[in-house]
């Protein structure tokens, strides 16, 4: 017997594959696989609140289970196999490396609904993708650095060079560059999204290269309190808020909220009204949030940031607005074009003005 | 005083005994941290222990077990060969890494063509690639006299970096849209380590596991070399004595083990993983040094104990999801499993004397 229909049969005996309600399970059971701990600060941390607002949100009618630091690979196709064997009727994996896994299991599972964070593939009409666009809030990051430096000089953290965060380079970069025509990025790459002592490591680095704003795309708060010690640097919260560094150095921060489109899609697997979609959605449907801006930022600063903030927010401005150049110098967006969706996705090259290449 | 003195004749019984008294010892010492915890520790257990085996879906869980164990057994048979040589390598999960590189690039340099040559030409590269990046601590030791603990384990971290590498550069998935990883080799069918029957989680890894494990059993017990390898960790001075030429015995023990360590890679890519990504390795090579020990680096107790850590991984997720033990919780119970081992292990070999030490 070939596995899928192994699997299929024995869901069926045991009524698992007749929906949400057809086997007599009263609450809906929604899954989370996580890559980190829930106690990491940051990414995790930030998933783990949605599933919570998920469980408040309907009480009694849900129940939520998680598995935390799950490998991307075959582990983590064992443990969405598992959830769903256990009678998960929607399952979230948080992680872009649970993209092809994902796929695999929903393949077997046609009536368990997935959604994929970060990725790209739905093969299968019960996979939804889903992503918030940080770099609305790395374009409002840029405007309130580009004013903060005195060095003129802003230090980036990065993670990984792929278009997620190179995107949130160039947003920034491109914000910085508007209110202040000398300013010059130096960005290290650590490769890894959470280790909080290369973070730091990093941190100083920059800062002993005249850095005075430090930007992290990386979870840990390791690169606030190298600043911190060295005094007189300005960062942001990632992920998180990392309120406890506020008001200074910390100055603002880029949160992923979740919670909304956790509820909704809860929802809709209740009410039936589930369907495959591409999700991605900014500071205006409030999925990503932008920490409370302090008093180390003038009043005047603050101000400019909140109007960037409401302007995208309602749409009337786009954090990709020509005219721009990439790097080397050839067209990227006329006078007034915005950027579309499938050109920031993929995005693998920097701005006209960025120094040094992406690594290969 | 506590004194600890060696015992003049171990015994032979306890040596078989202490790995089943040790199970048994973290079965109970976990159990009492679940009821800290607020869990019913015999339900934890049982979740853990008897779910992957016995459980309502043990038809999923058996086969995993097999997906699981066999890279730890693959890469614990190389190491036990080195480690009763007193030939320590730790650096396992760089030459698994670097298998996986190399075998996952014989296979993309051809595609899309379809042959049944490449499959067999990959896992010559992979054994290769694992042999080669083992031969490095190797050949230092032979020739420069540096340790081998440090030098492999330092590789380890290179081998990290170069992975990264590949996912970003050279292996990445062209049709990807610039995210990082490779293309899917369980989409690729003259590449794809696919299961030999569907559903038992047997493919050629697992093969490869069995015959590494008769082959080193042999070894040990019928061949010169075997004989070798043990009176050289027995007794040094004797093998020297006996014609036993130290240099060429670390070149075999390092090579073999870095080709089996390579070979786990290359299976683990080409089937249940099926992608190079940055976050491909998840500690097979660490974790089989624990298997190694736990097996007495005997091969067939390698292969128990190699079981015996799957089944703690694919109940410890059971565990997570269906009771909420943290993950944490379940790093722990496996960390016992080892303490409990080496202590018993002292006790085995040693006695403690409460009292006065005599004068002699």
């Amino acid at each position: 017997m070939k596995f899928t229909t192994l699997m299929a049969s024995a869901a069926l005996a045991l009524g698992l594959a007749g929906g949400a309600y057809a086997d007599g399970h009263e609450k809906t059971k929604v899954g989370f696989v996580y890559v980190g701990p829930v106690g990491d600060g940051g990414w995790t941390y930030e998933h783990d609140q949605g599933r919570l607002a998920v469980e408040e949100e309907f009480g009694d009618a849900v129940e939520t289970v998680f598995v935390e630091n799950v490998a991307e690979g075959p582990d983590s196709e064992r443990v969405m196999t598992q959830m769903a064997l256990d009678g998960a009727d929607l399952i979230f994996t948080t992680s872009f490396g649970y993209m092809d896994p994902t796929n695999n299991v929903a393949a077997k599972f046609p009536d368990v609904k997935f959604e994929h964070a970060t990725g790209y593939k739905r093969l299968h009409p019960n996979v939804s993708t889903y992503s918030a666009r940080f770099y609305e809030g790395r374009a409002i990051q840029g405007h309130i650095a580009g004013k903060m430096t005195k060095t003129n000089t802003i230090g980036y953290i990065g993670s990984f060079p792929i278009p997620e965060v190179i995107r949130g380079i160039n947003s920034a970069y491109i914000h910085a560059k508007k209110v202040n025509p000398d300013v010059e990025f130096k960005i290290i790459w650590v490769y890894t999204w959470f280790d909080p002592a290369k973070e730091a490591d990093a941190a100083k680095t920059l800062i002993d290269q005249g850095a005075d704003v430090v930007l992290q795309h990386t979870d840990s708060t390791a690169p606030q309190a190298a600043a911190q010690e060295a005094g007189g640097v300005v960062t942001f919260g990632q992920a998180s808020d990392m309120g406890q560094y506020a008001p200074f150095p910390r100055v603002s921060s880029i949160i992923d909220d979740w919670a909304p489109y956790y509820i909704a899609r809860t929802r809709a697997v209740m009410d039936g009204t589930w369907e495959s979609k591409d999700t991605w959605d900014g500071i205006g449907a409030g999925m990503v949030g932008i920490g409370e801006i302090s008093d180390a930022v003038p009043a005047e600063v603050r101000e400019e940031a909140l109007a960037m903030k409401a302007a995208l927010a309602d749409g009337s401005y786009h954090a990709f607005t020509g005219p721009l150049n990439k790097q080397d110098g050839s067209p990227f967006l006329a006078d007034g074009e915005t950027a579309d969706d499938g050109t920031l996705a993929g995005m693998n090259f920097y701005v006209e003005g960025i120094e040094g290449d992406i690594p290969q | 005083m506590i004194r600890i003195e060696a015992r003049p004749q171990p015994s032979a019984v306890m040596a078989y005994a202490t790995p089943v008294l040790a199970v048994v010892l973290t079965m109970i010492f976990g159990g009492i941290l679940f009821a800290v915890l607020g869990k019913d520790p015999l339900q934890a257990i049982a979740t853990i222990f008897w779910e992957p085996i016995f459980g309502e879906f043990a038809f999923f869980y058996r086969p995993q077990l097999l997906i699981k164990g066999a890279p730890l057994v693959l890469i614990a048979i190389g190491l036990a060969l080195g480690f009763r040589a007193g030939i320590w390598n730790i650096g396992a999960e760089g030459q698994y890494i670097v298998g996986a590189i190399c075998g996952a690039g014989a296979g993309l340099a051809f595609f899309p063509t379809e042959s049944v040559l490449i499959f067999p030409f990959m896992v010559l590269a992979g054994a290769l690639g694992g042999w080669a990046w083992a031969m490095i601590p190797a050949v230092l030791k032979v020739k420069f006299g540096t340790n081998e603990i440090l030098v492999s384990l330092m590789l380890v971290y290179v081998a990290e970096q170069l992975l990264a590498s590949m996912s970003l550069g050279l292996l990445k998935n062209p049709e990807g849209f610039g995210f990082p990883g490779s293309r899917n080799l369980q989409q690729y069918p003259s590449a794809h380590n696919a299961e030999i029957i569907a559903g038992t989680g047997m493919h050629w890894g697992v093969v490869a596991a069995l015959i590494a494990v008769i082959f080193a059993y042999v070894l040990l017990t019928r061949h010169r070399l075997g004989f070798a390898i043990r009176v050289t960790g027995e007794a040094p001075r004797a093998a020297k004595f006996g014609g036993v030429n130290p240099g060429r015995l670390v070149l075999f023990c390092l090579g073999m083990s870095g080709l089996l360590a390579g070979l786990a890679g290359m299976f683990e890519v080409a089937g249940p993983s099926g992608q190079i990504s940055i976050d491909f390795n998840v500690g097979y090579g660490f974790t089989a040094i624990i298997v190694a020990f736990l097996g007495r680096l005997n091969p067939l107790g390698i292969v128990a104990a190699g079981l015996l850590m799957a089944l703690t991984y694919i109940g410890g997720d059971i565990a997570q999801s269906q009771l909420g033990l943290p993950a944490a919780a379940i790093q722990v119970f496996q960390g016992m499993l080892l303490f409990f081992l080496l202590a018993l292990d002292v006790l085995t070999n040693y006695r403690v004397r409460v009292g006065r030490a005599e004068v002699a």
